[in-house]
């Protein structure tokens, strides 16, 4: 069924008994010439891009929940392509592009709305870094602009831009960078995967891989074995204890991220904002709720749920920057686990196992990346080369010296 | 997150810093054949388990001292706190 305008007209007037379920739920066939693990963003987006732009079939997603149950339906939706690096730019921006086609592609209503992300600025130093930045991503096709304190004063009149320990003195816009609905995108890549014959099978947990030589031939999951003659993994948070199954240590180390939300508001933020002597970062979403994070907790978790000193920590900073929000009321945190990976950039590669590939190590920026993720994993699965825009996100990286190190803090995870 | 101090007593985890896998006490040999590849593995990859996970944490704010902490990484209960210069020295160290 395609949604439309005149859909949404024609199912008002005959009482919405038209719509059925968006997507199967098969059980799984005895083999698949794809199997991908883990029914994220990435792996909905894998799945489709396999069927849709490299014509392959017989394709499943294994989810050991329900779709959308990890970090795809649990982060803060900000959608960006201001990179520094030359191994990540190009990439984070193709995401972009196809973020900004995507729910016609999709034919799904992913909320995505391009209302800018300002990084605001505090010193001489980062105002140079912002400039290069900036140019860094012009040169990749990106679009950046450089904004004064008036600037930003005119699109938000209210922060406090005259702390004396940390005056705003302009930020850094990128104008097509924005939100989009987190769980929409994935039940639009699980809908427009389906349709193109994808089996979505949740509930299927992945407890092993069946190697035969140095070649996959399946995996045993929680609903008996499945065949397959390439398998991709996509589990995020997971990867450690997956990619373990198959005898693999991984330099990524798993750890929780929290996020807020406060009752709904009035529009107040009318686009993203984050703060640059710190970390924090905050949009509204369209229910008028201001959505907000910070750093990570810091330690090994795989809790799902983070401790107090960090909330106090992203409270503070978010008083720091808006001191109105002081009479504002919190109205849920949770935490999601990130695949915090050594260098903070990902990794998308084959393994030196034949037909079993990796994807992971999204530290906390991967939501941004899900169409290009699944657009260049799908290419790798299919062509066994990586995508122009995934040359550098490799597994050997560490042992060649050819890390991507945005940040610059070196092989400490909890600091990226 | 409250780590018992063997020294100190409880104190609040935020008065630490975390370094990560206790493994880090072990440096490799760097004479050995494969050191090259030794290293490469003690600075980037890590055992990451869903469960007991022994670890560095510094007690910055604190006495200074750096402690190997049990700490169950889906719980966050912490179920044993040692100091890392006892647990170099049982591992034959000498410091
Ligand atoms: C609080 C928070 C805020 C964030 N904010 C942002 C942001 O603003 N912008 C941004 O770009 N990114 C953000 N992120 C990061 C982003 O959400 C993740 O990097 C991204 O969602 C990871 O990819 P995914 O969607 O495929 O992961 P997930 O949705 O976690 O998908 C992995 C799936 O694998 C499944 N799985 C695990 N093990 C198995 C198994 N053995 N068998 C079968 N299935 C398995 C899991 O159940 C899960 O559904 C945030 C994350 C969090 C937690």
């Amino acid at each position: 069924m395609r949604y439309s305008g005149f859909r949404v007209i024609k199912e008002a007037l005959t009482g919405h008994r038209g719509w059925g379920p968006a997507w199967r739920d098969p059980d799984p066939k005895p083999e698949y010439d794809y199997i991908i693990i883990g029914g994220g963003g990435h792996g909905l987006a894998t799945a489709y891009y396999l069927a849709k732009e490299y014509k392959q079939s017989r394709i499943a997603v294994l989810e050991k929940g329900w779709i959308g149950s990890g970090n795809v339906g649990r982060n803060t939706t900000i959608v960006r392509s201001n990179y520094l690096l030359d191994g990540n730019e190009p990439f984070y921006e193709f995401s972009l592009k196809l973020w900004e086609g995507l729910e016609q592609d999709l034919n799904y209503n992913a909320m995505m709305s391009q209302r800018g992300i300002i990084n605001l600025m505090h010193s001489d130093a980062q105002r140079d870094a912002y400039i290069r930045r900036g140019n860094a991503m012009i040169l990749n096709g990106a679009d950046a602009q450089l904004l004064d304190q008036k600037q930003v004063l005119e699109k938000y009149p209210f922060l406090n831009v005259k702390s004396a320990r940390f005056p705003v003195m302009g930020g850094l816009l990128q104008a097509r960078a924005g939100t989009a609905r987190h769980d929409a995108v994935a039940w639009g890549y699980a809908r427009a995967a389906d349709q193109r014959g994808v089996d979505i099978i949740q509930n299927c947990e992945v407890t092993g891989f069946r190697i035969e030589g140095s070649r996959i031939r399946g995996v045993e999951t929680s609903r008996g074995y499945i065949g397959a003659k390439k398998v991709g993994a996509c589990v995020a948070g997971s990867s450690s204890k997956v990619m373990a199954y198959a005898g693999m240590h991984l330099p990524i180390e798993s750890h929780v991220l929290q996020a807020f939300v406060t009752e709904g508001l009035k529009p107040v933020l009318p686009g993203v904002i984050t703060y640059g002597a710190g970390h924090f970062y905050c949009s509204q979403s369209d229910k008028g709720g201001l959505v907000f994070g910070g750093n990570i907790d810091g330690y090994n978790s795989y809790a799902q749920r983070g401790n107090l000193p960090m909330v106090e920590d992203v409270m503070e900073e978010a008083i720091a920057m808006f001191p109105m929000l002081g009479r504002a009321r919190l109205l849920r945190s949770w935490g999601g686990i990130m695949d915090m990976s050594m260098d903070g950039t990902p990794i998308i590669d084959k393994t030196h196992i034949d037909g079993l590939y990796f994807n992971g190590g999204w530290c906390y920026g991967g939501f941004k990346a899900t169409p290009a993720s699944g657009f260049v994993y799908a290419h790798l699965l299919a062509t066994d080369t990586p995508h122009d825009t995934a040359t550098a996100f490799r597994l050997d990286r560490f042992h060649t010296g050819h890390m991507i190190d945005e940040k610059g803090m070196g092989n400490q995870p909890n600091l990226h | 997150m409250i780590i018992n101090h063997p020294l100190l007593g409880p104190r609040d985890s935020s008065e630490f810093v975390y370094l990560g896998d206790a493994r880090l006490l072990n440096r490799p040999d760097w004479q050995a054949d494969n050191a090259l590849e030794q290293f490469i593995d003690y600075g980037h990859t890590r055992e990451n388990p869903a469960g007991l996970h022994r670890e560095l944490w510094y007690h910055e704010q604190g006495d200074r001292s750096w402690l190997v902490v049990t700490r169950n990484t889906v719980t966050h209960e912490i179920t044993q706190v040692e100091l890392a210069r006892d647990v170099a020295r049982t591992g034959g160290r000498s410091k």
